[in-house]
């Protein structure tokens, strides 16, 4: 048998080839690779300057409603600029106290990150049932690439997108006037990809999970639409989960979301780091990202050949 | 080794435990030869093809492919195998040589001899000159070739071939064939395929397996086959009045002698050459023969004679599905 196939390659063979086919759709296609980078401005532009909370207890808008207040006595100019003081103290105590930050623009783009993260992951679904329907999952299944590997491909693609997504988030939120905090530290970028990595990795396990069955391009849809936009606003991504309803802060806090967005701003954005809530959030989603990762290669053992 | 490439016994899949797709079929391909599967649309062809290729694996029964089984040995099954599907697999969005290479990834087989492999299948079917352009802009022709070529990166002892025609022009589908014909003349490959085509079935395949409702109904050359109904028919008229029958019938390999419409049907074996003995032996009793017709059987009537149907009806139904395939192809593009 000399001249069947000799090459007995590892078992994690053939990773690349499919991560890189994926991604070569997104990175050679122009028009898609331009609009992967100007959907984050877009939602940046439209959430983080034109929600921009911070300018409801500016002081411009303070000194509006103070003049438009009848006193009896009326106010002396004085005391209005003494109000006026006053109220612009409280906004960056309201801010500081709600968003660790003075500035809800800062908030709000660490938020994206994460964002953006759960939209390009939640496409991962997708990409598998294109697979199946085209024929193309049938050919890899019948080479001796590993079913884990196919799954896992996906996966890997997905989060590569994301966190290169993330690094461009980053640059563009600084061009708007993102602040780090007084901690930053830039070795904390390195901390930003780490814990992108495993809640892309979870995500993406998670979409491909639910969807691996479907031979219909409506299911992963679907799901995206039902699971993405909750797991997004149950989330502190754009809103602090303290000023949430009990219920909600609940869901909040089992969201691995959560606690990815929580890590990335104290790295970035907080003027002061709690290192032990770091360790936890990592921790939090590293084994979120572990889990789901194990069921959804598992399901595909099972369900990838039928 | 044995020369029974694949050895499948009392095979079946039963889908969702009521839908019986393959109904324990038995059967050997040997060493080197072009094995054909030949039935109509949801006869249970790619099922089992599916099972062979460890894609599906068998509700009941057995498969050997090479002597590894398909079910415990299934990672050796698929390291010498070569697939080319019936759906057009290749990535549009990649170059034919990229998608060659990914085939080759696939593998695992080392970079420096995919390339040069590579080189030698895009000169093989003759794609050399388009091997850096996007799939997307490829022909069906086209892109059955890359299939092709995808199949045999790895060098594969048995290729498997589903409906390797499918939705193509009769140019490019006898081009197809020549293809085929190459690689078991050259390579001595043993070839399993799967048709609905009676044409392509007759003039490829060294055996062929009529199936019907997931059951094998018979097996044997196309020309054993055909000669199992009993030879060709021979139409033939003369310009006397009389009845000529029991003459006809004294002629060696005359099996069986009919009167129609006023002409002679006979069925005889080997067709080509009784027919000019019984012009002869008519001609030396003085009659003067006024026509004369020969037709073989076509797989087609083996097919009629076997399943109690014509495989031309269901050969449309089969095209509308090729379409809509490409339908969906371009909506994705």
């Amino acid at each position: 048998m000399s001249e069947l196939n000799e090459h007995r390659a590892s078992r994690l063979h053939g990773i690349w080839a499919l991560t890189n086919r994926e991604l070569k759709k997104w990175y050679k296609a122009p028009v898609i690779f331009t609009l992967s980078i100007i959907q984050p401005i877009l939602w940046m532009g439209l959430l983080g300057k034109a929600m921009n909370i911070g300018a409801i207890f500016s002081s411009g808008s303070m000194e509006q409603i103070i003049s438009k207040l009848v006193l009896t006595p009326p106010l002396t100019q004085t005391q209005s600029q003494q109000l006026g003081v006053f109220f612009q103290g409280l906004q960056t105590s309201i801010m500081q106290n709600t968003f660790h930050t003075s500035d809800y623009f800062s908030f709000m783009a660490v938020g994206m990150i994460a964002f953006t993260a759960l939209f390009t992951t939640a496409f991962s679904g997708m990409s598998v049932v294109w697979d199946r329907r085209l024929g193309f999952l049938n050919k890899a299944l019948s080479t001796p690439v590993s079913r884990a590997v196919i799954v896992f491909s996906k996966v890997l693609s997905a989060t590569l997108r994301s966190m290169f997504q993330a690094g461009i988030i980053i640059l563009i939120a600084l061009a708007f006037g993102l602040q780090f905090g007084a901690s930053f530290n830039p070795v904390f970028i390195l901390g930003l990809f780490a814990i992108l990595f495993l809640i892309c990795v979870g995500l993406s396990s998670m979409f491909i999970a639910i969807t691996i069955r479907s031979t219909r391009i409506e299911t992963p849809m679907a799901v995206m639409n039902l699971i993405t936009l909750p797991l997004m606003f149950a989330s502190n991504a754009f809103f602090p989960t303290n000023i949430m309803p009990s219920w909600l802060q609940t869901v909040a806090s089992v969201n691995p979301m959560t606690y990815t967005t929580d890590a990335v701003r104290q790295l970035l954005i907080y003027s002061t780091i709690d290192l032990r809530q770091v360790g936890l959030d990592f921790l939090y989603v590293g084994i979120f990202a572990i889990v789901v990762a194990t069921i959804g290669i598992a399901l595909s053992w099972r369900y990838l050949s039928k | 080794m044995s020369e029974e490439i694949i050895k499948a016994e009392g095979l079946t899949k039963v889908f969702n435990h009521q839908l019986v797709a393959v109904d324990h079929v038995n059967f050997e391909i040997k060493r080197g030869e072009i094995y054909g599967f030949l039935g109509p649309n949801g006869a249970g062809k790619t099922t089992t093809i599916n099972m062979l290729i460890t894609i599906l694996k068998p509700t009941e029964g057995r498969a050997t492919v090479l002597g590894f089984d398909i079910l415990k040995q299934s990672n050796d099954v698929r390291n010498v195998i070569g697939v080319v599907p019936q759906e057009y697999t290749a990535d549009e969005d990649l170059t034919a040589l990229e998608n060659i290479l990914l085939c080759s990834d696939m593998y695992g087989i080392p970079r420096k001899i995919a390339n040069e492999r590579a080189l030698d299948l895009l000169k093989l079917v003759e794609l050399t000159d388009f091997k850096d352009k996007r799939v997307q802009t490829f022909s069906g022709g086209m892109r059955r070739r890359l299939e092709l070529a995808c199949g045999l990166i790895n060098r594969p002892k048995i290729l498997f071939l589903d409906e390797p025609t499918l939705g193509l022009d009769v140019q490019t589908r006898t081009a197809t064939w020549n293809y085929i014909r190459k690689l078991k003349k050259e390579y001595g490959m043993t070839l399993f395929m799967t048709t609905h085509y009676l044409e392509e079935a007759d003039s490829l395949c060294d055996r062929v397996a009529i199936i019907d409702h997931g059951k094998i109904v018979v097996v044997g050359t196309p020309e054993d086959l055909k000669h199992s109904l009993g030879g060709d028919i021979i139409t033939i008229g003369i310009k006397e009045d009389v009845d000529v029958s029991g003459l006809i019938s004294k002629v060696e390999n005359v099996k069986d002698v009919k009167k129609e419409n006023g002409a002679y049907r006979v069925k005889a074996e080997y067709g080509e050459v009784t027919a000019p003995f019984i012009i002869e032996t008519l001609r030396k009793k003085g009659y003067t023969v006024a026509k004369l017709s020969l037709t073989e059987p076509t797989l087609n009537e083996v097919y009629l004679e076997y399943t109690g149907k014509s495989l031309r009806d269901a050969e449309e139904s089969r095209e509308a599905f090729a379409s809509q395939r490409m339908t969906m192809r371009r909506a994705r593009a």
